[in-house]
Order: C-alpha cells, then sequence, then structure tokens
C-alpha cells in the first residue's frame, strides 16, 4: 500500500470513528478546555450534523452545476454566443459577492434554515463550473469537431457524445472545486440555523471553547480533504482513456 | 455522378470559391489540386455541404444536396480530414462503428463491418478493435480515418489532404492503399491536395484550382500536354514535365510485342520507372512481364522517349 493510500485510509478511519464514537476522543480534546468544560460537542449529534452539512453542499452543487453547465453549454453554441459576457457577469458576481452578505440578504426573503445556506452556496460554486465547462467545450479539439460534423451527427449529438465527454474530466475538476470550497463555506450556515459543523464552531466560540472550535474545524477540513481526494481519483479514471 | 453547378462561395465580398462547375466522374478517383488559399478545401466542403454555397448547387446522382437536411446527406458520404479527427475518447471499433451508429445498423451488422475494415486496413482486430487512437501511429490513425469515413459503405468519399500529415514512405503506401480500396469498393472519390505528384499519381482527373477559380479540369496527361493556362503550367512544373509525362503510362500499356533479352520490368511499372532501369543498366530494351511471370512484350528507349514527347 502506498504511503497515499496509508493516508487516505487513516484520514478517513478517524474521521468515521470520531463522528460515530465521538466520546471516546474526550482525553485528545480534554487540554483544549477549562474550567471542567464538556471537551466534546454535547449539543447535538456530530455524526447527524456532518451528514446534513454534507448534504446541503451536494444539493447546492447539484444545482450549481445543472444551471452552470447548461450556460457553459449555452454559450458555447452558435446561438448563444452573445450570451457569454452576460452569463460570465452573473456567476462573476455570486463569487464575488460575499456569502455571509448572500445570507443576510436572503434571509428576509425565504427565512432562517436551509434555504439561505443553499442559495449562498448555490451562487458561490457557480464560478469554477461554469468556467471549466466553457474552456472544456472550447478546447475540444477543431479536427474532431469537423470530423462528427462530417460523419453526419446532429448537432445535439455531437454535444452529447463527443463534446460533452471531452470537456467531462475539465468539467469534474470545476464540480470538485466547488464542492470543496463550499464544504468550507457552508458552515456560515449555522448563522442562519442551518443544520451544520458550523453550529459546533460558534458554540465553542460563544463558550470560549477551542475543543468545540476545533473539532468543527477539523472535521470540516477532513471532509473537504476526502471530498477533493475522492473525486480527483474519480476524474483520472473518467480521462484515463483520454491523452492528457 | 456528382455534378457541381456554378457553385460560388462569398465571405463578404470576397469569393473563396468562384462560380466552379465540374462534373466528376462515378467510381473513379478525382483530384482538386491547388495552392493554399485556392478554395480547394471550401469547394470540398460544399459537396457535403460542412459549407453552405453562397450560390450554385451539387447534384448526386441527379438529387439536389439541398432536398435532405445536412447531417442525414453527410451520413451518406464518407469524410477523411488531415489530422483525422478520430474521437479520443472511443476505441479504434467503436470510432469505425460511428456512421453505422448514428445509421441505427443492428449491432451484429456493425461488428462485423468493423472486422471486415480492420482486416481490410490491415488492423488486426484481436490488437486494435479495443485499442484509443493515441496509441496507434500515424499511419495507422490515418487508416482508421479511412475506414471510420467507408464503414457505412458510402458511394462518395471525400478527402481533405488525407495524407498530408503522413512521411514520405508510409504516404507511398497509403496512396497505393487508397488506389486499391478505390479499386475494391467502387467509390467515387474526391481528393483535395496542394501536391501535383500526389494528384497525378492518384487521380483519373484533376482539378486545378488557383484564387477560387477552376483553372483547368482534365485528365493529369492532358493538364501536361494542353495547359489551359500559364498558371496551370506553372503548377505542374515545366522542367519535368516529359518525365511527369511518363509517369503517368504504365510499360503494360504501351509495350511492344515480342521478347527482349534486356532486364524484365513489371507491367504495372511506370514508363518513368522503366527509363530509370535502363539508365542505370545501360540496356536499350526491356522484357515486360506480367504478375504471373509471361512475358507481356518488350519496350525499347525510342518508344519511351516518344511516350515523353507532348
Amino acid at each position: 500500500m502506498s504511503l497515499a493510500n496509508v493516508l487516505r485510509f487513516t484520514a478517513l478511519a478517524l474521521l468515521i470513528a470520531f463522528l460515530l464514537f465521538p466520546q471516546s476522543f474526550a482525553p485528545v480534546f480534554a487540554p483544549l478546555t477549562q474550567y471542567g468544560a464538556p471537551p466534546i460537542y454535547d449539543q447535538g449529534n456530530l455524526l447527524s450534523l456532518a451528514l446534513s452539512q454534507l448534504g446541503t453542499v451536494c444539493v447546492a452543487a447539484a444545482a450549481s452545476t445543472l444551471v452552470a453547465c447548461g450556460l457553459g453549454i449555452l454559450v458555447t453554441r452558435p446561438s448563444g454566443a452573445e450570451f457569454l459576457p452576460l452569463s460570465r457577469t452573473l456567476v462573476n458576481i455570486g463569487q464575488t459577492f460575499p456569502p455571509v452578505a448572500v445570507l443576510a440578504v436572503a434571509v428576509p426573503l425565504v427565512g432562517f434554515g436551509e434555504k439561505p445556506t443553499l442559495i449562498a452556496l448555490f451562487a458561490y460554486g457557480l464560478l469554477p463550473i461554469f468556467e471549466n465547462t466553457v474552456t472544456g467545450l472550447r478546447t475540444c479539439p477543431p479536427e474532431v469537431l469537423e470530423a462528427a460534423d462530417g460523419m453526419g451527427m446532429s448537432s445535439l449529438q455531437r454535444l452529447w457524445s463527443v463534446e460533452l465527454p471531452l470537456a467531462t474530466p475539465l468539467i469534474l475538476e470545476g464540480i470538485r472545486l466547488s464542492l470543496v470550497i463550499n464544504v468550507g463555506t457552508a458552515t456560515l450556515g449555522s448563522t442562519v440555523a442551518a443544520k451544520g459543523l458550523g453550529e459546533v464552531i460558534i458554540a465553542g466560540l460563544l463558550s470560549n471553547n477551542n475543543a468545540f472550535i476545533l473539532q468543527g474545524g477539523l472535521v470540516t477540513g477532513l471532509m473537504a480533504i476526502l471530498l477533493y481526494d475522492a473525486l480527483v481519483a474519480l476524474e483520472r479514471r473518467v480521462s484515463r482513456s483520454t491523452p492528457d | 455522378m456528382i455534378r457541381v453547378e456554378g457553385l460560388t462561395k462569398r465571405y463578404g465580398v470576397a469569393a473563396v470559391v468562384d462560380d466552379v462547375s465540374l462534373d466528376i466522374e462515378r467510381n473513379s478517383i478525382t483530384v482538386i489540386v491547388g495552392t493554399s488559399g485556392s478554395g480547394k478545401s471550401t469547394l470540398l466542403r460544399m459537396i457535403n455541404r460542412l459549407v453552405e454555397p453562397s450560390s450554385g448547387r451539387v447534384l448526386i446522382d441527379g438529387a439536389d444536396t439541398r432536398d435532405e437536411p445536412a447531417y442525414l446527406l453527410r451520413r451518406r458520404i464518407g469524410y477523411v480530414i488531415q489530422g483525422y479527427g478520430l474521437f479520443p475518447h472511443r476505441t479504434v471499433a467503436e470510432n469505425v462503428a460511428t456512421v453505422p451508429r448514428l445509421l441505427r445498423w443492428d449491432e451484429r451488422r456493425i461488428r462485423e463491418r468493423v472486422q471486415q475494415l480492420l482486416t481490410v486496413f490491415e488492423l488486426d482486430p484481436q490488437a486494435y478493435a479495443d485499442a484509443f487512437p493515441h496509441q496507434l501511429s500515424g499511419g495507422q490513425q490515418q487508416r482508421v480515418g479511412v475506414a471510420r469515413a467507408l464503414a457505412a459503405e458510402p458511394t462518395v468519399l471525400l478527402m481533405d489532404e488525407p495524407f498530408g500529415a503522413l512521411d514520405p514512405i508510409i504516404r507511398t503506401k497509403a496512396q497505393d492503399d487508397l488506389l486499391d480500396i478505390q479499386r475494391r469498393f467502387g467509390t467515387t472519390i474526391v481528393l483535395v491536395t496542394h501536391d501535383m505528384d500526389e494528384a497525378f499519381r492518384l487521380g483519373a482527373r484533376v482539378a486545378v484550382m488557383s484564387g477560387g477559380r477552376l483553372l483547368q479540369y482534365d485528365r493529369p496527361a492532358t493538364l501536361l500536354t494542353r495547359p489551359a493556362d500559364p498558371l496551370v503550367t506553372r503548377m505542374t512544373g515545366r522542367a519535368d514535365r516529359a518525365i511527369k509525362l511518363l509517369s503517368l503510362t504504365t510499360a503494360g500499356e504501351v509495350a511492344l510485342p515480342g521478347g527482349s533479352d534486356g532486364p524484365a520490368v513489371a507491367a504495372s511499372a511506370s514508363l518513368r520507372e522503366v527509363l530509370s532501369q535502363l539508365l542505370w543498366c545501360g540496356a536499350d530494351s526491356v522484357r515486360v512481364v506480367g504478375e504471373d511471370g509471361g512475358t507481356r512484350g518488350h519496350l525499347t528507349v525510342a518508344v519511351i522517349l516518344a511516350h515523353g514527347r507532348g
């Protein structure tokens, strides 16, 4: 087993063990607490918080992927080319507008809970997927596209069976970036009462309990790293058949 | 037969192809030759409507190519381009099966056709069917490109500089293969090249283009002996035109009856090769032998020289 795999499985095992049996890690975190505060977060189930954060991120990423890929496909068609600047501006706004500000704007509109978080993550995750989709579709080798046309593929067939498969590695990379960024960003959702690990961090900040802060941060970080790793492996599998 | 009538393509005011008309014979190879920017590729691409003409029309066996959607038309016409454009994410077999799949052939028929074509193109199906294009050499990729274009048994095959990326030795072999393929399947082939030697070697008829206009459309020998335009003379080459002329005739076609005690040459050899052989051996005559090894006649230096006269 390679070193990378050892690290990979250790990280995964640690994460699962911690989420399933958090109390058994109490001695590790105890030195970080003061005045006999609990060393392990005790106001909710860590596993369910982690899962619901992951769930929120995945739902947001699915929505971002759908919209960003759709837009990316649209603006690379001859008929949609004029929408490229507009689309680019929109997804850029999604990225530059801070998620916290999105939350602040969204709460009065849709109320507290998961919804404002989903909106913020959705907007934040559009840019990498959109840009990678556009780049992937635009960098298909021209002779391959000409051959597809010359063979008699309709434009839809060409898109589906040539352009998208060739762009897939780049699109997946965009989705990966978006997912990983959002795993971390999703902790902000707890400020508007979305279930997630942000709750643990906030509880730590409020009660001056460094153990809580560290737990929330570590679990989030490990999830992001493992997700990144898994998606890289998936990308490799997908692009194995295509050169570079 | 493919009839091209008054075909014109304008981009803005500039005509890339300017009122070109020609009849392309069925079951033969027609070569469109010209320098870059002569409009030869555009002309070819108007036949399968990858480029839509500004005016004029193309008739294939009497039917206007605009009578059906362009993508349906293209499924009936084979198309090979210089970079081959093989689909990098698909195996060789899947690449070859592209058009039959689009035409919804049943899987068994597709499999048999792919096997047959790979065998014809000297690509062992066992070894290559499941290979990806980037695992093949340039020559192999080129053959897969032609096999893919021929997969759905098109009656017309368009080729745009199909041998441009091959090194000279493989190119000669690929040209021979194409001549074989043409004889074997009887396909009507239209081939674009900038290489006059290639045009003479392959073309039953050659269309010479320059600046979007068709300068001359004739048999290769006629282009040499009766050029219609000074540009044609320049492109075919004035200095070695006698030698070129000799290369258009085979020994078998002009052999005189009777044998000779000179060296033996194959009936399929061109007069140019025979002359070279004579010069090399210092002989006056050669014995022309058929594929079976039997004497088909003889040729003398004088006879060969007479054929090199315009």
